[in-house]
């Protein structure tokens, strides 16, 4: 009866979730879907504690208190801003939770004082399981590290490559799968099992070591892939549905996102992953600016083009993200339609270090989001807006991605701000973007270019169109 | 390999096609709240780590238990907070604008 009551309410936990997920292709009730989601991990939480197997509820009840006074500020108070490495920090926290679970069952079963120590073929499905778990566990702790590190920026966001790197790496990946065999062949082997969990902690830290800012949000996505497989490993080795749903509900999530983020890049996964975009090679065949000249505007003048504009079509970048702008973006787009313009915003999947990122920022400055387009919906509208003003984005709007075979970025989708009537570029300095090369749009005769800080632009446009 | 382990497998690849069909259709509008949300979700860890705190396994698991319990519950609380915050600030129009040509955003809720 007691197992029963359990089941049910794991059951009712996975059709919450899967609704939950659900409600996010909608804006309007996504809130409430996903307080539904909410709700059902409640229901699992307290089912779990009806569990026959639990006997003492002293430590359980510490660690939930101590999670919930971690948990409370992490989700409350961090900035929109500091969204991407919030992210990534918590990939940590998941697989870790994956990964202890896993050396615990293995130490329960083959180790501790009174081991179970089930026959190999009666424990192999079992032990593939673990494997698996400490495996994608492991890696996902040291990646998300890494990554959040990157982001924190107390580790370079550089690309950090070596010579004989994917060498090692496919070494270790092998060595990794050689083990996982291994265990398999014989459950019982205690260095084996341990030489996986290291192997992976190691495989984690060389794989986003190489990946530079701007792959970040291929990245994120594919490490909260990774965590859902191992939370889904963790299901299997333990026997658990819920489990087992909703890990694989988070890894087709990360995986999907992870693959919208290399189309947008125009690059394959193995690509983002072994490339290490940005570092020599591939720039060499880059155009220079050599003989061409950017035209550089005024506030006053450039206020002058914005408030009579009918159209005008905003392009966010991460620029705008790192001068924490969103708010000014938001002011000067009111003023602009107070005296007649129509606002749009362009957001380019992989504007920013993590899917939708720009959306978020813009949200949280009040932007309703029925004004934010993707890439596909606003491309055919550049031809007919007036003035698009693009803020603290470089690579995402460079048409050598469209004409430049030699590019590095050729092929890449863009957006076609070129096609617009005039184009305003904010931007801190004449620096090339993430990927090193020279960005034609900056000297195009319809360009002009505003210099400084993207906040402190637009706080002098705010004011200089309030007086036209 | 056993009957349950077969099992195991059906509902692991039918979740990963349902996962797959919903959240293709998840507009990048909402890509950001889509992570925070399968991050809280993730923390569903908890149900293995609260058994594993919770059983007589011995002093090693009981300690990592607690310590696992401890990181998912972090992910759940958090999780869920940071996206009920972040979807909260999804907003419309205040007065619904009624400009030609002005199309709503994909999946924009109807």
């Amino acid at each position: 009866m007691q197992e029963a009551i359990v089941q049910l309410t794991y059951l009712a936990a996975s059709v919450m979730f899967i609704l939950g997920l659900r409600s996010l292709t909608k804006p309007d009730e996504a809130r409430r879907g996903m307080q539904l989601a909410a709700l059902g991990m409640l229901l699992a939480i307290v089912g779990t504690l009806l569990h026959e197997e639990i006997l003492t509820y002293t430590w359980i009840v510490g660690g939930l208190i101590i999670g919930t006074l971690v948990g409370y500020p992490l989700g409350k108070f961090v900035p929109m801003t500091a969204m991407p490495q919030r992210i990534a920090f918590s990939h940590m926290f998941g697989a870790l939770a994956a990964t202890l679970v896993g050396i615990g069952e293995f130490y329960h079963m083959y180790q501790g004082d009174h081991p179970t120590n089930p026959s190999a073929a009666e424990s192999r499905f079992k032990m593939a399981a673990i494997g698996f778990e400490v495996l994608f566990g492991a890696l996902t702790v040291s990646g998300s590290f890494m990554a959040f590190g990157k982001l924190q920026e107390f580790i370079t966001g550089r690309p950090v490559t070596f010579k004989g790197q994917n060498f090692l790496n496919a070494v270790l990946f092998l060595a990794a799968v050689g083990c996982l065999g291994w265990l398999v062949y014989e459950p019982s082997n205690v260095i084996v099992f341990y030489s996986i969990v290291a192997i992976s902690f190691a495989i984690g830290f060389m794989l986003v070591l190489p990946i530079g800012g701007a792959d970040m949000p291929v990245v994120v996505s594919l490490l909260n892939s990774y965590a859902g497989l191992a939370a889904a490993a963790t299901g299997f080795a333990i026997g658990n549905n819920v489990l087992i749903i909703a890990g694989a509900l988070d890894g087709a999530s990360g995986f999907i996102l992870s693959i919208i983020m290399s189309k947008a890049m125009n690059r394959s996964f193995a690509n983002v992953l072994f490339g290490a975009f940005g570092t020599g090679g591939g720039t060499a065949s880059a155009k220079t600016s050599e003989g061409l000249i950017a035209k550089p505007i005024t506030a006053e003048d450039a206020a002058v083009l914005l408030a009579y504009a009918g159209k005008v079509i905003v392009v966010p970048g991460y620029g705008m993200a790192v001068a924490q702008a969103q708010h000014q973006v938001r002011e000067l787009a009111e003023l602009i339609e107070k005296k007649g313009g129509d606002v749009k915003y362009a957001i380019h999947p992989v504007a920013g270090r993590m899917p939708g990122h720009m959306n978020v920022l813009l949200a949280e400055a009040n932007v309703p989001y029925e004004r934010m387009y993707d890439m596909d919906e606003i491309n055919d509208q550049f031809a007919e807006c007036d003035v698009a003003v693009v803020i603290g984005a470089n690579d995402v709007v460079n048409p050598a991605a469209k004409t430049d075979p030699a590019s590095p970025i050729y092929g890449m989708p863009i957006l076609r701000v070129s096609e617009a009537k005039a184009v305003i570029v904010l931007k801190r300095s004449m620096n090339t973007g993430f990927a090193g090369i020279e960005n034609e749009l900056f000297f195009d005769e319809k360009t002009s270019m505003l210099f400084g800080d993207a906040k402190a632009s637009l706080s002098r446009l705010i004011s200089e169109v309030k007086h036209v | 390999m056993s009957a349950t382990g077969f099992i195991q497998l059906y509902v692991f690849i039918l979740a990963g096609f349902v996962g797959f069909l919903v959240i293709s259709r998840v507009p990048p509008l909402l890509h950001t709240p889509l992570m925070a949300a399968t991050n809280a979700i993730s923390g569903i860890s908890l149900v293995g780590s609260i058994v594993l705190a919770g059983g007589q396994y011995g002093k090693l698991p009981t300690i990592l238990g607690v310590i696992a319990v401890a990181c998912a519950m972090t992910n759940v609380v958090g999780g869920f907070i940071i996206t009920d915050r972040m979807l909260s600030m999804f907003k419309r129009a205040e007065k619904p604008s009624a400009k030609p040509g002005d199309t709503p955003a994909p999946g924009g809720g109807h």
